[in-house]
């Protein structure tokens, strides 16, 4: 029988009574398991997170790893459960209820907020009618987390969308990209703006004097 | 300005093909074969004699990070593993060579190994970094497929295997103990040190742990020189570094130059100058969030290196430029970054554990001016009680960019307070942390 767990935020979602890995991702786990020494299958626990959490996805199209999945996780690595539920509530990427469609990521730290993430954040709680941070928008379609730097701060502010960067965003970029999102066009992922990754915008002004062979 | 011949990373913004063909064009693999045949000392000789630094922030010198290593390889076996979980705000270096060099970091995977005589390396990278690690195991695979890597990897009788290993968004994992209980399976939680991952590391074996830019300069050092590198910078700061220059600058970016170059040339080349002009300049953090900011009196002469920067009591930590104009509101982007400590701290320590949360409070209430004039320097005083009284060194992190604000914007906070006072009659009752 399935139960129900409350949120933090007071709603409550149905926990599965099962999970069992597919074929799709055995396949995977027999991959991730021969990366590490015998007897050391520990390893793997983040990596079988992953496979469960994107199995949830290929399955129910929400990706999030039910306590039953980090059951199964530690029933094929042999460990004790309560070491799964550690892992999987320590790292923030394991989502421990389900979440939208597309699972907004906002960077709010000091290079995004520097360049405008209080514009992005604004402009997707009003796309999305999601008030509060981790809430899912009433159609299923958005959830907003606010999450610490990714790691991208020259193409600030970025709006990370389920595992894509979309980068040099503003509030009007945010509203063009939910809109193309919700008619189910994601555009491709990275600079917004157009420019070329990290480089300045208007094009990269070093290294434009080697030919495909630098003299070593 | 660096010249482009001297630049190690000439595929920064993915101009170029990433792939196997792309990188031998570009130079990487060359020779491999004639560098593992010069023998595990003289390469760390090299590595030493080139003066090159850890590129992950601290600075030591690797080549002699690499001799710390067990000259033998005894019934324990020995690893590499490499620290691709770039999180410190402000910096995304790692990100370029990861996603469109990766073959720098695959070669110079297999000539650090061979030289602290490892068969095998992880590379454990941010689980942000999807795409990134969906380019690395490409390169990889290719070099795999190619013999490269693997059982007599370049033909040099030497085997090795190389792993890549996500994270799953946690700061804390990018120290070094840390990042090993996380690949062990466990919670991110830094160990006691000693011993040291030299003695007792990955799977209680010696492991070295270096930054991907570390590694990834490595082949072309060798391949070009110790003289050749040292060459370049400053003394006792040699070679190039990748700078991410973010912020209120006109155009943020990537860039490879030397170290010891100045800070104002640096955001004025690459960054097309401050917004608004060098004038509107209020403060630089000049490497990732955890260094002390500088005024923009520093700023107007300060050279970008190890050993000048530590001279104005800041540091190059990870060369992460993040350039505030005179519009910023500096007590909210340090409290930001306060907020960003106490989400990351592991909650092993207490001083941090408790204390970050206490500093990101205090912090919020003097972006609005809540607070008694006096308890600028009880902010002072805890963030030393912090700092150096955790295992790792969040607890630093957490401390320096509010004991740099208050040693440089100490007026500005002064002046926050009084106007809260002033929108107020009657004395607020005296609060506790909250």
């Amino acid at each position: 029988m399935a139960e129900h767990s409350d949120s933090a935020s007071g709603e409550s979602f149905e926990q599965p009574a099962t999970f069992a890995f597919d074929d799709a991702s055995r396949t995977e786990i027999a991959t991730i398991l021969a990366k590490y020494p015998a007897g050391r299958q520990a390893s793997g626990s983040i990596p079988l997170l992953y496979v469960a959490q994107r199995q949830m996805k290929r399955t129910t199209g929400s990706a999030w790893v039910p306590r039953v999945a980090m059951d199964a996780v530690a029933a094929e690595l042999g460990m004790a459960p309560i070491r799964v539920y550690e892992v999987a509530t320590f790292y923030l990427m394991f989502n421990t209820r389900p979440v939208g469609t597309y699972h907004l990521q906002l960077c709010t730290t000091t290079p995004c907020w520097l360049r405008g993430s209080d514009d992005v954040v604004a402009a997707c709680r009003k796309a999305t009618g999601i008030k509060g941070w981790g809430e899912t928008s009433a159609d299923g379609m958005f959830t907003m987390t606010e999450v610490e730097c990714v790691g991208a701060c020259v193409n600030a502010p970025i709006l990370q969308v389920n595992d894509d960067f979309y980068e040099d965003m503003d509030a009007d970029k945010t509203v063009e990209l939910l809109a193309a999102l919700r008619r189910g066009e994601p555009p491709p992922r990275g600079s917004m703006s157009g420019r070329l990754n990290s480089a300045p915008t208007g094009g990269p002004i070093t290294l434009t004097t080697l030919d495909s062979h630098p003299a070593e | 300005m660096l010249s482009d011949k001297d630049r190690i990373f000439t595929n920064l913004y993915g101009q170029h093909d990433f792939r196997l063909a792309g990188a031998r064009a570009r130079g990487d693999w060359d020779g491999t074969a004639a560098i593992l045949a010069r023998g595990p000392d003289a390469i760390v000789e090299e590595m030493k004699a080139s003066g090159l630094r850890g590129r992950g922030g601290a600075g030591f010198p690797t080549g002699m990070k690499w001799s710390f290593m067990p000259k033998q390889e005894g019934e324990r076996p020995h690893y590499l593993v490499v620290n691709a979980d770039e999180s410190e705000p402000g910096t995304c270096k790692d990100r370029d060579i990861l996603r469109h060099d990766p073959h720098k970091l695959v070669e110079g995977c297999l000539i650090a190994s061979f030289a602290m005589r490892a068969h095998a390396c992880y590379i454990y990278i941010r689980g942000e970094f999807f795409n990134e690690a969906v380019n690395l195991q490409t390169a990889i695979d290719e070099a795999y497929a190619a013999g490269l890597i693997g059982k007599n990897a370049c033909g040099s009788g030497w085997d090795f295997d190389l792993y890549l290993h996500r994270g799953a968004g946690a700061y804390i994992c990018g120290e070094e103990t840390a990042l090993l209980e996380s690949l062990e399976g466990k919670k991110g939680m830094p160990r006691l040190k000693p011993p040291f991952p030299a003695a007792v590391g990955l799977y209680g074996c010696p492991t070295t742990v270096n930054n991907v830019e570390s590694i990834a300069v490595a082949p072309t050092i060798l391949r070009r020189g110790a003289a050749w590198f040292s060459a370049l910078g400053r003394p006792k700061n040699a070679g190039t570094k990748l700078f991410c220059i973010s912020g209120h600058v006109n155009k943020p970016c990537n860039v490879e130059e030397e170290l010891g170059i100045p800070l104002r040339e640096l955001i004025d080349t690459y960054a097309g100058g401050v917004r608004g002009g060098w004038d509107n300049l209020l403060a630089v953090i000049p490497g990732g969030a955890s260094v002390p900011l500088l005024p923009k009196a520093t700023c107007d002469t300060i050279l970008m290196d190890f050993d000048s920067l530590r001279e104005v009591r800041s540091g190059l930590g990870t060369a992460a430029v993040i350039v505030m104009d005179k519009s910023t509101d500096v007590i909210k982007a340090i409290a930001r970054l306060s907020q960003f400590y106490k989400h990351e701290s592991c909650g092993q320590c207490t001083p941090c554990r408790e204390g970050t949360g206490w500093m990101m409070r205090v912090m919020n209430r003097m972006v609005q001016g809540r607070a008694e004039p006096d308890e600028i320097d009880t902010l002072e005083q805890v963030t030393r009680q912090v700092e150096g009284h955790t295992i790792c060194a969040l607890g630093d992190a957490a401390a320096w960019p509010i004991q740099g604000l208050i040693r440089h914007f100490r007026p500005v906070l002064e002046e926050r307070i009084a106007q809260y006072k002033a929108g107020r009659s009657a004395r607020p009752i005296p609060l506790a942390a909250e």
